[in-house]
């Protein structure tokens, strides 16, 4: 078994931490402002982040898994902001599009989103389904060449900034979840409006917006899939999509347990430093333990995903776990940095208003545990 | 016994405190093998300023004029020094590390096929092996390096054995060298003069002032220290969030992180937020009234005293020390 | 125009640095290696060329004398834009070795610029430009801050004491490069990392040679000692030791 990266791997890696260091110096203004973060997002498209998975005969970087995970969680140690818009991007649209689109739609809408001139949102939660998607209030009413949507969304990432979005809904009430399409919508159709800003606990950076669809007319052919596939499409993509949240996940707990590990050897308290003092060295020692078992989940899940395995139970498991310890781990970070720790300028309490998130979206921890319950108990 | 040559690099014609080093070492090298100092000088320079090489040690200076070396060319100067080198018999090289240096003294070496040591930190520990100690991974470790060949080129790191006086007489010879011009593929056509501030990150000595400053129209003794020794202004954060200096002088975790050679703290206590700028920082001299301030934990040298007193006789003992050297 | 740029394989900058137990070498187990960080400034300056408009380049070759854990830093180079690479197969004994090496790689293959960095990070050498030149018998500009091409000819701002010149060299010719020459390296897109993976990287034999010198001993430099106080009434005697014992005014 071999736990060693390639060097091209490595090169990755690098190339996001390297990336990452420029969104260091703006992190904490935008999070608090709110502040959609262009230049960046520009900037990482121009490094080919917005496309790593995708194959090159769409203009990709064609790269594995492993490389994107490790990717995302460097991003994430700094900014999980940057990090989700890339993974939606990433994971959830061309990852969804490349796997289950046809010829047409890939070559039509592939190339210009992995440039970044356009990009992807996945719209699936609505005001009142979020980890009961099989209940879609948003209907995409069958008009012979077209479809006709109406309703809303919740909770969309890059609801305003994304140019091409896969909306789930509801064409065959009577199917139950068997009825639901998931369909390609350029977002400046007609009829399509986005509500406000939302405001945010953490990744405040990202645009999440609820978006409004009043008669809005979808070529029939921007269909992903046969009639009634939508459900189960959202379903794979997103167990994809869950390895790369847990990666982000990963990446928010090491980045809070890398400041509170240097911080721990410069403070001093009752004569010495406080990493000197047992209880605060076995706080980082449990951390330390949590973070790696994370991602080696996350890598184990990545690795089956390479190599044609099913991959559904370690998604899970990885996203389960990563996103429960990020909070864990970021909640101890803001404890070891005492008062410090509870003020914007160090980071930390940011990383633990970052970490509540990746329990919540991408399916709960609890949709988690019944996503792996389900695979233990099934046979 | 070595025959030394010192390569006396001279600014418009007058000698910087670097070549009297220079000198100087290469002078304690002759010493202590019963060998000779010999001064090579390339340009205008008067024979009071060569004659003044003697103070540091040389027996003789080589002086070099042609108006083909007027402008640097590092190329042609390498060659005049190898005449130079074969003239007198020499052994062993010193160059500074200034710019100059840097250009010309690996020139040298290969014609000489002489091992060089750039970055010397101090005299050779031993002279059979020929064994020249220097500071490896910007100074996190010390090596010692021998020298293997017969000729032996050292470019000397500043600061490092003193501007040391010996006072000997030193004849002054004029020397031909056969210049081929004909090597020069390049022309000067501008010379810029740099003006004014030291920015902060490049400095090489910065003057920072902290809360005991006590109030932002209390600040011109430190701008004339920061004159004086041409450093860059700095300060700690309460100072930057009180807006007596800018923010883009708040040195500290939060601030710039800088590493010149000397950081003078002026009523500054030391808080680890603000030592985590600083710490790089080669030497460290803090001032403060409180004897108990942390900033003496990780201070050099400290004055435990007013900075409003201590700085007006700094400042005039500095002028004076400037002036004098 | 064909660049060269001479890289040099180095520990990372934060790496914690001890001699080993026999104090014979600098213990580089565990290391993570990077480009020299004055020669990967120069690699992006040459690269800020290419890509310039109406840019003559038609080439930017990158060469490191040094054994096979040097690969991974000349793909990364190459990654990040370099043509192709070319490996030395020997340790980079010292600096007279290793230019001598790489004049004899380089002999005969008309490179127009060939471009150094000032330093090099790990042994804080500044010679293997100059002697590079001197092998080459080329013309060379040391402390170059700016580098700019005009047709057929350079144009370099050289650092002097106190200000630069600008100085107009033909080609062939060596420049040493310092802080300044370009702002800042650049990351390896994800293109560029996948054709790094194509791009050529040869390895050639070393000529037979002799290093001048050795590096026999490494120490760990001494602690910190406790803060030297002065006396208020006393600055004189500041003077003194930051003069003569601190070596640093």
């Amino acid at each position: 078994m071999n736990f060693e990266f390639s060097e091209e791997q490595k090169m990755i890696r690098q190339a996001a931490r390297d990336f990452s260091k420029k969104l260091e110096a703006d992190v904490i203004e935008r999070d608090y402002k709110a502040e959609y973060p262009a230049h960046h997002i520009k900037e990482l498209a121009e490094l080919g982040f917005l496309g790593m998975i995708t194959s090159p005969e769409y203009g990709g970087g064609g790269m594995d898994s492993i490389s994107y995970l490790l990717a995302m969680e460097e991003i994430s140690r700094v900014d999980s902001a940057v990090a989700v818009i890339m993974s939606v991007h990433n994971s959830l649209v061309l990852a969804g599009l490349e796997k289950y689109g046809t010829e047409e739609q890939k070559r039509k809408y592939i190339p210009r989103m992995v440039t970044g001139e356009h990009i992807g949102a996945f719209l699936l939660s609505e005001p009142e389904a979020g980890s009961d998607a099989t209940s879609q209030k948003t209907t995409a009413e069958d008009k012979g060449d077209y479809y006709l949507v109406n309703g809303t969304k919740n909770w969309i990432t890059s609801g305003n900034t994304a140019s091409v979005y896969i909306v789930i809904a509801q064409t065959h009430p009577e199917k139950r979840h068997h009825g639901i399409n998931a369909l390609i919508v350029d977002r400046h159709s007609p009829g399509i409006s986005c509500g406000q800003h939302e405001d945010k606990m953490g990744m405040r950076s990202s645009d999440t917006h609820s978006v409004m669809f009043t008669d809005v007319k979808v070529p029939k052919e921007n269909r992903i899939g046969e009639d009634g596939f939508g459900f189960t499409f959202a379903m794979k993509a997103l167990e994809g999509g869950r390895i790369s949240i847990a990666a982000q996940a990963v990446g928010i707990a090491q980045g809070a347990f890398e400041r509170a590990l240097s911080y721990s050897k410069e403070r001093k308290a009752f004569g010495k430093f406080i990493s000197e003092h047992q209880s605060i060295a076995f706080k980082l020692a449990d951390m330390a333990v949590k973070i790696e078992n994370a991602r080696n989940l996350v890598l184990k899940a990545g690795w089956l995903k390479d190599n044609g395995k099913p991959y559904g139970m370690l998604s899970a498991m990885a996203k389960l776990y990563a996103a429960d310890m990020a909070l864990e781990v970021t909640s101890e970070a803001v404890q070891i940095h005492g008062g410090y720790g509870y003020v914007k300028e160090y980071h930390v309490e940011r990383l633990m208003r970052e970490a509540k998130l990746t329990q919540i979206y991408e399916g709960t921890s609890e949709i988690q545990k019944i996503v792996i319950s389900r695979l233990l108990l099934r046979d | 016994m070595s025959k030394v040559i010192i390569f006396a690099e001279n600014f418009d014609g007058k000698f910087k405190k670097a070549t009297f080093e220079a000198v100087a070492y290469g002078a304690e090298i002759a010493e202590k093998t019963g060998g000779e100092a010999v001064a090579v000088s390339i340009g205008k320079v008067s024979n009071d300023e060569l004659a003044s090489l003697g103070d540091y040690g040389a027996n003789k200076v080589l002086s070099i004029t042609h108006e083909a070396l007027e402008m640097l060319d590092a190329r042609v100067y390498a060659r005049v020094i190898a005449q130079a080198v074969e003239k007198e018999g020499a052994d062993v090289l010193i160059f500074t590390v200034s710019n100059a240096s840097k250009a010309i003294a690996p020139r040298v070496a290969v014609r000489l096929q002489a091992g060089m040591v750039y970055g010397a930190s101090g005299l050779p520990t031993c002279f059979n092996p020929f064994t020249v100690p220097k500071k490896v991974f910007h100074g996190k470790a010390f090596a010692d390096v021998v020298i293997n060949s017969e000729k032996k080129v050292i470019s000397l790191a500043q600061n490092s054995f003193g501007v040391v006086m010996n006072k000997k007489e030193a004849g002054i010879e004029q020397m031909d060298a056969t210049i081929d011009t004909g090597l020069i593929r390049s022309k000067v056509i501008n010379i810029e003069k740099s003006t004014g501030k030291v920015l902060l990150n490049d400095a090489e000595i910065i003057v920072s002032g902290g809360r005991g400053m006590k109030g932002p129209d209390r600040w011109k003794p430190l701008e004339e220290l920061a004159d004086t020794l041409g450093a860059a202004l700095a300060c700690s954060r309460p100072v930057s969030d009180e807006g007596w200096r800018s923010h883009t002088e708040h040195v500290g975790q939060t601030g710039k992180i800088v590493a010149p050679n000397l950081y003078l703290a002026f009523g500054i206590s030391g808080a680890i937020q603000h030592l985590a700028g600083v710490s790089s920082s080669k030497v460290i001299v803090a001032v403060n009234t409180d004897k108990d301030a942390p900033i003496f934990a990780s201070a050099d040298y400290g004055i435990i005293g007013d900075v409003h007193t201590v700085l007006p006789r700094l400042n005039e003992a500095l002028k004076k020390f400037k002036a004098e050297n | 125009m064909k660049i060269l740029i001479c890289i040099s394989n180095v520990p990372d900058t934060t790496t914690k640095i001890k001699p080993t137990a026999d104090q014979k070498a600098i213990d580089l187990a565990n290391v993570q290696w990077i480009i020299n960080p004055w020669d990967e400034l120069a690699l992006t300056r040459a690269l800020e060329l290419k890509d310039a408009a109406g840019s003559n380049i038609e080439k930017i070759t990158v060469l490191t004398v040094g054994e096979k854990i040097v690969e991974p830093t000349l793909r990364k180079a190459l990654a990040i834009g370099a043509d192709d690479a070319v490996r030395v197969d020997a340790a980079p004994k010292d600096n007279f070795y290793t230019a001598f090496q790489i004049a004899e790689a380089v002999k005969g293959q008309s490179y127009d610029i060939i471009l150094c960095g000032i330093e090099s990070s790990d042994y804080n050498g500044s010679a293997l430009g100059g002697m590079l030149a001197e092998f080459l018998d080329l013309p060379g500009i040391s402390s170059v801050s700016k580098l700019d091409i005009e047709g057929d000819t350079v144009r370099v701002n050289r650092e002097i004491a106190g200000g630069f010149e600008v100085v107009e060299t033909e080609t062939p010719f060596v420049a040493i490069v310092q802080k300044g020459i370009a702002k800042e390296p650049r990351i390896p897109s994800m293109r560029g990392i996948m054709m790094a993976r194509t791009k050529p990287l040869n390895v050639v034999a070393p000529a037979p040679a002799e290093p001048l010198t050795s590096f026999v001993a490494y120490h760990s430099p001494k602690p910190k000692a406790a803060c030297k106080m002065v006396d208020a009434e006393n600055v004189e005697e500041l003077i003194n030791l930051l003069h003569n014992e601190a070596k640093i005014i």
